[in-house]
C-alpha cells in the first residue's frame, strides 16, 4: 500500500472522482495550473482540461453561488475555498442557499452534488486570519453535512464519500496535517461512511471525543493518561453534521466520563452541543461533569498560539480532573 | 435622456478604450507634451527616499525570512512608485486603508524601521500585540488603518470612513489600496456603488500588478482591466502607469482634488507588475516565466525616478550609495534588537476582544496561567511572561 500525506490523499481522491465521472468539476482560487496554494489540485487541470479544473476570479460568494447553480444543473462541483477563514463572504450562499435548496423547493431542485473543500485550523503560525476553525457556524445549519478527516486514509475515503453523497458537504481539511500526517492509503477507490464516528481506541475509564487535527493531540493525551493507569476511549467524530450520538453515548455509558476538545472558542462551540446531548442521554451514568477543552473565547493569536491551543497537556489535565472528581 | 433606436445594437465596452497616463519615459525624461507636476525638491526627495527604503527593507526582510528568523514576509517590489507616488499626493492626515503590500505608504509617512520590526516579530512593542502575521501593520498616528487579511473588506470601509470625513467637514479624504484580484470581490462593487450614490470623498486605488497569487489578470476579468468598471458606477476614473512615480503622483493629486472639493469618489488603476513572489511562501516559477519577469525588471520604477532626480540635480549616486548603506545597517541592527525583545504578555490573549475584559475571559486566562505554571517548559513564551524559570521547572509530564 502506498504511503501518502494528506494532500496527496486528497489529490488522489479528486483524481479518482474526476476519472470516474465527467460531471465532477474542481475550481477555486489558484486551483488550476498552479494546483492550489497547498497543491491539493495538482495536475488535475493537465489531466482533465481547463473546463473541468480551473481558476476562478477571487470572489468566494461567486465561487459558491456558481457552484450552487452548477450543482442544481446536475454537475458535481468540488469548490475550494482557499482558507476556511475566507469562507465568510460565501456564508449567505452556503447557509441560505446550499443548505436550503432541496427543502424550499419541495425537492424540485437540489444541490446535493456540491462539495466545498477548505483548509482550517491553527498551529501553523497563521495568526488571526489563517487559523480559524469555523465548523460551529455551519453545524447550526440544517441541510448541510460537515465532515472533518484526521489523517490521509480518512481524508481520501471521506472525500470520495462526500463527493458522491446526495447532500451538499462542507469538507474541512486540517491544514496543519496536510504534509505532517503521512500514512498508508490504498491506491484504489474506497469510501468511509459519513455520519458515523470511529472508535480509534477502546478504553474503559473516560471517553475523549474530537475531530480533525485535534485527534492527534487527543491521542497524545490518552498516552499520557495510560501511563498513569487511566484507560481512555478515543472517538473521532469524523462527521459533525449529522453527528453520531449513539457511538458517543454508548461509550459514555461504559466509561461514565466525557471530554470533548476543539480548537474553536468555547462559547457556542460544537463541544457544547455534544455535552448537552450526552448529558440528556447519559445523565445517570455520568461520574463527573462533561469537560470541554477548547480555544479561548477570543480570536486566534499569533505569538501566543501555543498558549491558546488546546494541546495534549491541557487535555491530560482535564482527564485527571475528571477522573479525580 | 433615453434615445430610441430601431435596430438592436449591443455594446461590449470595446467602444471605449482607456488610455494610460504617463509622464516619465524609462530614461527619466518627460514625454513630449507632458508637464512636470508641481513637486518641490524636498518633496520629490522624500518620495524617492521612501521608495528606496521600502526596496531595501523588503530585500533584507525577505533574506531574514529565508534564514528562518521571520515566519513570513511580503514584498512591494516593483510597485513602489504606485504606492509611494499615491501616498505622496495625499495630505499626511488623509486616511489610508491598504491591502497588505503597501509598506511604502507607511515608509513615506515616517513609520520607523523599529516600528516595522516590532510588528514583523510580533514582540511586546508591536502595536498589534503579536496577534497578526508579519506585515499587517497599522498606525493611528500616521492615519494608516491596521491591515485585515480578508481581501477587499477595507474597500467598503473606506467608503464609510470617507463619508464620515465628509460629514465632519475636515477636508480629508480616504484612499484605499487593493489588487486587481481583490477587485473581483463583492465588497469592491458594494464600495463603489455606495460611494457614488452617497457622493463620498474616497479614492479607490487599484494596483493592477498582473497576478493574484498564481492567477493571471486574464483569468481574473474579461474586460480591459478594472478602470472601465467606474463607468457603471458613474465615477471619475484614470488609468496610470504604475511604474512612473510622477504620473501616479499627478493623477492622485488631481483625484484628491475631486474627492475633497466635489465630494466625489475617484477610481485610479495603476498598471504595474508584481516583480517579487506573491509572498515568502510562494514560488512564481510554477506559473510564470523568468522572461516575463525580466521585461518588467527593465521597467524598474526606482530607476526611472532616480534618473529624473539626478538630471534635475536633486539626487546623486553618492547620496544613493550612502543612503543604501545606512539603511541596510539600520535594518540589520534594528532586526537584531527586535527579535530579542520579549513576546507580548499573556494578558494580551484576552485584552481588546471587548473594551473591558469579561469575567469569562478572565476565568479562562486564570485557568491558563495555572496550567502554564504546572508545565512551564511546554509554553516558553507564556512562562516568560509569568516570570517562570523554564530551565529548572518540572518536566512536562507533570507530577501526577
Ligand atoms: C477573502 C479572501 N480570499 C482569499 C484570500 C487569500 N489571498 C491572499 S492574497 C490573494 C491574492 C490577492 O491578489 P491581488 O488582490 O491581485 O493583490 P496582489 O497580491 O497581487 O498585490 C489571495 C487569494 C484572502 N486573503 N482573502
Amino acid at each position: 500500500m502506498p504511503t501518502m500525506n494528506m494532500l496527496q490523499a486528497i489529490n488522489n481522491a479528486l483524481d479518482i472522482a474526476m476519472a470516474e465521472d465527467e460531471k465532477v468539476i474542481c475550481f477555486g482560487e489558484d486551483v488550476g495550473v498552479f494546483g492550489g496554494v497547498f497543491r491539493a489540485t495538482s495536475h488535475l487541470q493537465d489531466k482533465y482540461g481547463k473546463a473541468r479544473c480551473f481558476n476562478t476570479p477571487l470572489v468566494e460568494q461567486g465561487i459558491i453561488g456558481f457552484a450552487n447553480g452548477l450543482a442544481a444543473q446536475g454537475s458535481v462541483p468540488v469548490a475550494e475555498i482557499q482558507f476556511a477563514d475566507y469562507i465568510f463572504p460565501a456564508f449567505d450562499q452556503i447557509v441560505n442557499e446550499t443548505a436550503k435548496f432541496r427543502y424550499r423547493s419541495g425537492d424540485l431542485f437540489n444541490v446535493g452534488g456540491l462539495t466545498i473543500r477548505t483548509p482550517y485550523g491553527g498551529g501553523i503560525s497563521g495568526g488571526l486570519y489563517h487559523s480559524q476553525s469555523p465548523e460551529a457556524y455551519f453545524t447550526h445549519t440544517p441541510g448541510l453535512k460537515v465532515v472533518v478527516p484526521r489523517n490521509p486514509y480518512q481524508a481520501k475515503g471521506l472525500l470520495l464519500a462526500a463527493i458522491r453523497d446526495p447532500d451538499p458537504v462542507l469538507f474541512l481539511e486540517p491544514k496543519r496535517l496536510y504534509r505532517a500526517a503521512v500514512g498508508d492509503v490504498p491506491e484504489e477507490d474506497y469510501q468511509l461512511p459519513i455520519g458515523e464516528a470511529e472508535i480509534v481506541k477502546d478504553g474503559s475509564d473516560i471517553t475523549l471525543v474530537g475531530w480533525g487535527a485535534q485527534m492527534e493531540v487527543i491521542g497524545k493525551a490518552a498516552e499520557l493518561a495510560e501511563e498513569q493507569g487511566i484507560s481512555c476511549e478515543v472517538i473521532d467524530l469524523r462527521s459533525l453534521l449529522p453527528w453520531d450520538e449513539d457511538t458517543v453515548a454508548e461509550s459514555v455509558f461504559k466509561t461514565g466520563r466525557l471530554i470533548v476538545s476543539h480548537e474553536a472558542p468555547l462559547t457556542g462551540g460544537f463541544a457544547g452541543e455534544i455535552a448537552a446531548t450526552i448529558q440528556e442521554r447519559c445523565f445517570l451514568y455520568l461520574e463527573s461533569p462533561i469537560a470541554r477543552v477548547t480555544g479561548l473565547d477570543t480570536p486566534f493569536p499569533l505569538v501566543l498560539e501555543k498558549e491558546y491551543l488546546p494541546d495534549h497537556l491541557k487535555i491530560f489535565e482535564a482527564i485527571r480532573e475528571s477522573v479525580n472528581f | 435622456m433615453t434615445q430610441y433606436v430601431h435596430q438592436p445594437a449591443f455594446l461590449t465596452g470595446d467602444e471605449f478604450s482607456i488610455d494610460t497616463f504617463s509622464l516619465l519615459d524609462p530614461e527619466g525624461e518627460l514625454y513630449e507634451g507632458a508637464s512636470e507636476p508641481a513637486l518641490e525638491r524636498d518633496h520629490a526627495r522624500r518620495l524617492y527616499q521612501a521608495m528606496l527604503a521600502t526596496r531595501i527593507l523588503d530585500e533584507r526582510m525577505l533574506a531574514a525570512q529565508r534564514q528562518g528568523r521571520l515566519s513570513f514576509y511580503m514584498q512591494c517590489t516593483g510597485e513602489e512608485a504606485a504606492v509611494v507616488g499615491a501616498t505622496a499626493a495625499l495630505n499626511d492626515a488623509d486616511m489610508i486603508m491598504a491591502q497588505y503590500r503597501e509598506q511604502g505608504a507607511l515608509m513615506y509617512r515616517g513609520f520607523t524601521i523599529d516600528e516595522f520590526m516590532n510588528q514583523l516579530f510580533g514582540n511586546e512593542l508591536d502595536y498589534g500585540k503579536g496577534r497578526q502575521m508579519p506585515i499587517h501593520y497599522g498606525s493611528r498616528k500616521l492615519h494608516y488603518m491596521t491591515i485585515s487579511s480578508p481581501l477587499a473588506t477595507q474597500i467598503p470601509q473606506a467608503t464609510g470612513y470617507a463619508y464620515g470625513q465628509k460629514l465632519a467637514g475636515d477636508g480629508h479624504c480616504t484612499l484605499t489600496f487593493f489588487g486587481e484580484g481583490a477587485a473581483s470581490e463583492g465588497d469592491f462593487h458594494a464600495a463603489l456603488n455606495m460611494a457614488s450614490v452617497h457622493q463620498v470623498p474616497v479614492i479607490f486605488f487599484c494596483r493592477n500588478n498582473g497576478y493574484a497569487i498564481s492567477t493571471p489578470a486574464i483569468e481574473q476579468f474579461a474586460a480591459d482591466g478594472i478602470a472601465p468598471r467606474a463607468f457603471g458606477y458613474h465615477m471619475h476614473v484614470i488609468r496610470v502607469d504604475g511604474n512612473d512615480a510622477l504620473a501616479v503622483f499627478e493623477a492622485t493629486t488631481q483625484a484628491r482634488k475631486i474627492a475633497v472639493e466635489k465630494n466625489q469618489p475617484v477610481l485610479i488603476e495603476a498598471m504595474s507588475y508584481r516583480l517579487a513572489a506573491h509572498s515568502s511562501s510562494d514560488d512564481p516559477s510554477g506559473y510564470r516565466s523568468k522572461d516575463e519577469e525580466e521585461i518588467w525588471r527593465a521597467k524598474d520604477p526606482l530607476l526611472r525616478l532616480k534618473k529624473w532626480l539626478v538630471k534635475k540635480g536633486w539626487w546623486s549616486e553618492e547620496e544613493e550609495a550612502a543612503q543604501q548603506e545606512s539603511l541596510r545597517k539600520e535594518v540589520l541592527d534594528t532586526l537584531k534588537r527586535a527579535e530579542k525583545r520579549s513576546p507580548p504578555p499573556l494578558e494580551s490573549l484576552i485584552s481588546d476582544v471587548y473594551a473591558d475584559v469579561t469575567p469569562a475571559l478572565q476565568r479562562q486566562l486564570d485557568q491558563l496561567k495555572r496550567h502554564i505554571r504546572r508545565y512551564p517548559d511546554a509554553y516558553p513564551k507564556g512562562a516568560k511572561s509569568l516570570d517562570l524559570d523554564v530551565d529548572t521547572a518540572t518536566d512536562a509530564q507533570g507530577d501526577a
